[in-house]
């Protein structure tokens, strides 16, 4: 702040202290008695007359109250100008020390979560308390509340997994994020829509759900042309592209006949945006710790 | 002054009204139009892009800033977890600020790169399908209506002349850069920009 703006600042405010505390005073001058008596001030309004009374005490003294009390906090605190305040209090300055001191508190917990590994925290009792609590704030809105996911938003609990699910695969993805990139029709704009329903009915015919045979066959093959660069030649999916298995009957965007059609036919792009920033390399860890802990045994 | 004076004579007395209560304002507001810490954009800022631009207007006419402020206050609890708490400099170019007043849904100043389009899409179509203890309303709608491309430039000028530095490239271009687009690719394209310039620091 200029010391211009400063000045303003200070003269105004200290101004408009003083002329209170000026008012208060003058308005008492012309009075010529310091307690009640029958006089007027001689105003008559219509047969109605005022008395010249003082101010009562108790009001006197609490607006001096308030003046004392504005001098002091001006004093104590920031508010004329560019002067800091005997206290040295500043919003800022709070908001350090709130984190400082929640930083000592909480630090050495995640230090030692920190210590241990994600596959060693996933059976740490408080650590998975910790981690549910972040999951529940950070990645509930689009996994839910119990990490099953929705479509479009792969379920964490069921052991199948589109990136990998070592404690690695699981920190890459909560830290970095990861970015889907399914092409619309494989990058092969000439597919037709028959082409489109052979290849539905081959996917359909891993969970024996495909109705025609021979639409199934012709699938197979145009599967090897235009998907197995990614899902691989036996469909089974690729974990370094995170493309899914097609066989496991797990569907992320639907596994009726319409939904495979459309995924097919336009692509998906899914984006798990990536977390570091915003959390920190310790609370990824503990996080992990949990993801990892939801699909053990299965 | 003898108090009959201010009394019987209505115009003085407004006059000196208008003195009394215009301290707070003298000192609160007025050096406030001079400050750096408020008039300097932050290292980064751009002001909108015609799409964003949209996406904003449609915020507003949606009324989202009455449900869900911009504003992370210096504690922490809210920089925990929404980010960096808010500084003047990231505001320099909205008019008017979208700060709010009150949470019935949570802070978006940081909302920006936190969940992705398709989220957003699913969420605002319907929050319940991906949320389903949301109280938010449906917006479906947004997914049918078509940018006003006609307006943009117009809008663009008009914040131009209250001192967002648009370009004239920028302007001749904004028709072009909205047309056919949904309000739903605006708003998406709106909300994914918010807070990103000063990032999340600890």
């Amino acid at each position: 702040m200029s010391s211009f703006w400063s000045a303003w600042i200070i003269i105004i405010s200290l101004g408009s202290v003083f002329g209170c505390w000026w008012l208060l005073f003058a308005t008492r001058k012309s009075q010529k008695s310091n307690t009640e008596t029958e006089e007027t001030t001689g105003h008559v309004y219509d047969g109605i007359e005022e008395y010249d009374n003082p101010l009562p005490k108790w009001w006197f003294y609490m607006f001096l109250g308030t003046i004392f009390f504005g001098l002091a906090y001006y004093a104590l605190y920031p508010g004329l100008g560019s002067y800091k305040g005997l206290l040295g209090w500043s919003s800022t300055g709070q908001w350090e020390e709130e984190v400082a001191e929640a930083d000592a508190k909480y630090g050495p917990i995640f230090e030692a979560f920190a210590m241990k590994s994600v596959e060693e925290l996933s059976t740490d009792e408080a650590a998975l308390k910790v981690g549910q609590r972040l999951f529940a704030n950070n990645c509930s809105l689009c996994h839910g509340s119990t990490a099953r996911g929705s479509l479009g938003f792969p379920n964490l609990t069921d052991g199948d997994w589109l990136y990998g699910g070592n404690a690695d695969a699981i920190k890459q993805s909560i830290a970095h994020g990861r970015n889907g990139n399914m092409p619309a029709k494989g990058l092969n704009p000439a597919m037709s829509k028959s082409d489109i329903t052979d290849l539905t009915n081959y996917l359909l015919s891993f969970s024996n759900r495909a109705e025609d045979k021979a639409s199934s066959e012709r699938g197979a093959e145009m599967f090897q042309t235009a998907c197995s660069a990614c899902h691989g030649a036996d469909a089974k999916g690729m974990q370094a592209m995170g493309a899914p298995d097609l066989t496991d009957n797990v569907w992320l965007y639907g596994g009726t006949p319409s939904m495979i059609m459309q995924t097919i036919e336009f692509g998906r792009a899914g984006v798990m945006p990536a977390h570091n920033e915003l959390l920190g390399d310790e609370k990824v860890h503990v996080l992990a710790a949990y993801i990892y802990s939801l699909s053990q045994g299965k | 002054m003898n108090h009959e004076v201010v009394e019987k004579n209505l115009g003085l007395m407004i006059v000196l009204i208008v003195v009394a209560i215009s301290f707070g304002a003298l000192v609160e507001i007025v050096p406030l139009f001079f400050s750096k810490q408020v008039n300097e954009p932050v290292a980064g800022l751009k002001p909108l892009n015609a799409l964003q631009l949209e996406g904003r207007d449609v915020y507003i006419r949606e009324g989202c800033h009455v449900c869900h402020t911009q504003m992370i206050r210096p504690f922490r609890a809210e920089t925990e977890r929404y980010g960096h708490y808010s500084v003047a400099g990231e505001h320099v170019y909205e008019h008017p600020f979208l700060w709010g007043s009150k949470r019935t849904g949570p802070d978006l100043a940081r909302v920006g790169e936190r969940y992705s389009d398709d989220w957003h899409r699913a969420h605002l179509y319907n929050p319940r399908n991906v949320v389903p203890e949301s109280k938010m309303p449906s917006y479906p709608w947004l997914f049918t209506a078509k940018i006003d491309h006609k307006i943009t430039p117009k809008r663009m000028e008009a914040l131009r002349a209250v001192g967002v530095p648009y370009t004239d490239e920028d302007i001749a271009g904004a028709s072009d850069a909205v047309k056919g687009k949904t309000e739903i690719e605006a708003m998406v394209a709106y909300l994914q920009q918010l807070g990103t310039v000063l990032k999340n620091k600890r």
